[in-house]
This record gives C-alpha cells, structure tokens and sequence, in this order.
C-alpha cells in the first residue's frame, strides 16, 4: 500500500460520534485516490493497484457506495487501519534480540528502542501478502506460465511455442 | 524518560511477562532517576479490554517506551495513536534487572 490515509476516517459535523460507522478499507480509499484525485481511468488504476480492471471497477464502487452512506446517512466514516497499516515498520535488533516499530514514520529508525545498538534490521512480515497461485496454460504444448493480474490469459503468447494461452481452469467449450 | 514493562512478580528478579493486557504487574523506570515502581495489574481479570485499559494506565504513568512479550493488536494501534514506542521481547526468562540494565545504554 503505497499511500495510506494518514488520518483515521471522517466525522459529520454536529452529530454524535456514536452512530454506527462505515469502514472504508484501503483497497477502497486508494480507488477514490486514483479515480476522483489523480484522475486515472479505471484501466490504468487497476494496473497500478496490481487487480483486473473488472475487480477495480467493484472496489470503486464500493468505495463510492459507502462514501455516499455516509453523506446521506450522516455517519463516521472510519478507515480501516489493523493489521495492514499498523504492523508495518517493524525492526529486529541483532544485540538485544528485541522486536521494536517505528511510531514516526517520516523519519529512519537508527537505534534499538531498548538497548541503544545500531546493529538493527528492517523486519518484512510476508504473511500478509496473497501469493498469486493463478496460471495462464498453453493448450497446444501444456506450458504454464504466471498469470498477470490486469492483462487477460488469452493475450498471453506461450513463450515455449508461441501459441495462444487460456486461463488455468477453464474448460474448452469448442474444438 | 519513563518506560512501562510487564512483570511477572513485584522484584528486579521476576522476569518479563509475556502478556501485556494481563500481566501481574506493570514496572515503571525511569531513566533519568533510576527509580522503579512496580503496580500491580488491576486489569488482570479483566474478561475485555485489558488491553485498552493497561495501555491508559502506562500511558497515564507518562511511559514513552513499553516492553512486553507480546501485544494485542488493538492495543497497538492504540500506543500508535499515543506515539509510545512499543519493544518485543520474546525472551520469557529475561529478568527485569537486565532489561533496565539494557535501558541504560
């Protein structure tokens, strides 16, 4: 996530704060900051998210749906931060052996919160990323290759034989 | 500065616990005084919150670091929002006394 809000959501002016809120999730905020603030066709956003343009296109509306709940509704909006956002920025110390995060974020971590070493660590948790298990197969010569989101299988070329590719999974209806 | 770190026991020798929200007993150190104060959890029981409540409670005490073997993930966001540097330690026989001795570096 390139550039997550860094406020925590919306408030209706002169309301109660308790109203039940919609959660925005980020996948959503982004696709309001690429469409009505950059200005991206829904092509060309869905590429730079790393999604199917058909799956930018549900995102965004969601993201408008809920925003529009929350203009007529008058309700909070909150983003929602977690896992993603919070548990990034985390360093290991190699002298200590401690696990420390980083509260700001404009600046470079250089010493161990606890015992004061430089000899410290960036630590990435890869847990949180989905790994791409979809492939585009080659009818002609079975080869398979990784499928890239936002680009269909049947415009893959088979870099073994050059034939056209068609998406794992998916039966042939006609000879 | 004063940093919050949980306790097993209410002594230099008791060791890190590794529960933040539900540990017996929350040490506060001051680094510039060296002086040591011990509370004990009266959140311990809780059957929610513990989390929110301890993190009001070190936070109130004026910590800007916490040490713990672990912590919930809505207590984190919490000392995110409060800008308290939070530090791990998975090390359950680690003793209080080392840590304050590492805090002094």
């Amino acid at each position: 996530m390139n550039n997550p809000p860094h406020f925590k959501g919306f408030s209706p002016i002169g309301l109660s704060e308790e109203n039940h809120p919609v959660i925005i999730n980020f996948e959503e905020y982004e696709a309001i900051r690429l469409s009505d603030f950059e200005f991206h066709s829904h092509v060309k956003a869905a590429q730079i998210m790393g999604v199917s343009r058909p799956t930018y296109t549900r995102i965004y509306e969601s993201a408008r749906r809920k925003v529009a709940k929350a203009f007529v509704q008058g309700r909070t909006i909150v983003f929602e931060g977690g896992k993603v956002y919070f548990d990034s920025e985390w360093y290991s110390c190699n002298s200590c052996g401690c696990w420390f995060n980083h509260t700001e974020r404009e600046l470079n971590m250089e010493h161990c919160t606890l015992c004061g070493s430089t000899d410290i660590e960036q630590f990435f948790d890869n847990s949180d990323q989905v790994v791409n298990e979809d492939r585009c197969v080659c009818p002609t010569c079975g080869n398979e290759i990784v499928h890239l989101p936002g680009t269909p299988c049947k415009n893959q070329i088979c870099p073994n034989c050059n034939g056209q590719m068609i998406q794992k999974g998916v039966y042939l209806t006609r000879e | 500065m004063k940093v919050a770190i949980t306790s097993t026991g209410n002594s230099l020798e008791s060791k890190l616990d590794s529960r933040f929200g539900r540990c017996s007993y929350f040490v506060i150190y001051d680094t510039e005084s060296h002086s040591v104060e011990f509370i004990p959890n009266p959140y311990i029981e809780n059957i929610e919150g513990a989390g929110q409540a301890s993190g009001q409670l070190v936070a109130s005490r004026g910590a800007q670091k916490v040490v713990s073997g672990e912590f919930g993930v809505k207590v984190k966001s919490l000392f995110d929002s409060l800008k308290i540097k939070l530090v791990i330690l998975k090390d359950p026989e680690k003793k209080i006394s080392s840590i304050i001795e590492l805090l002094n570096h």
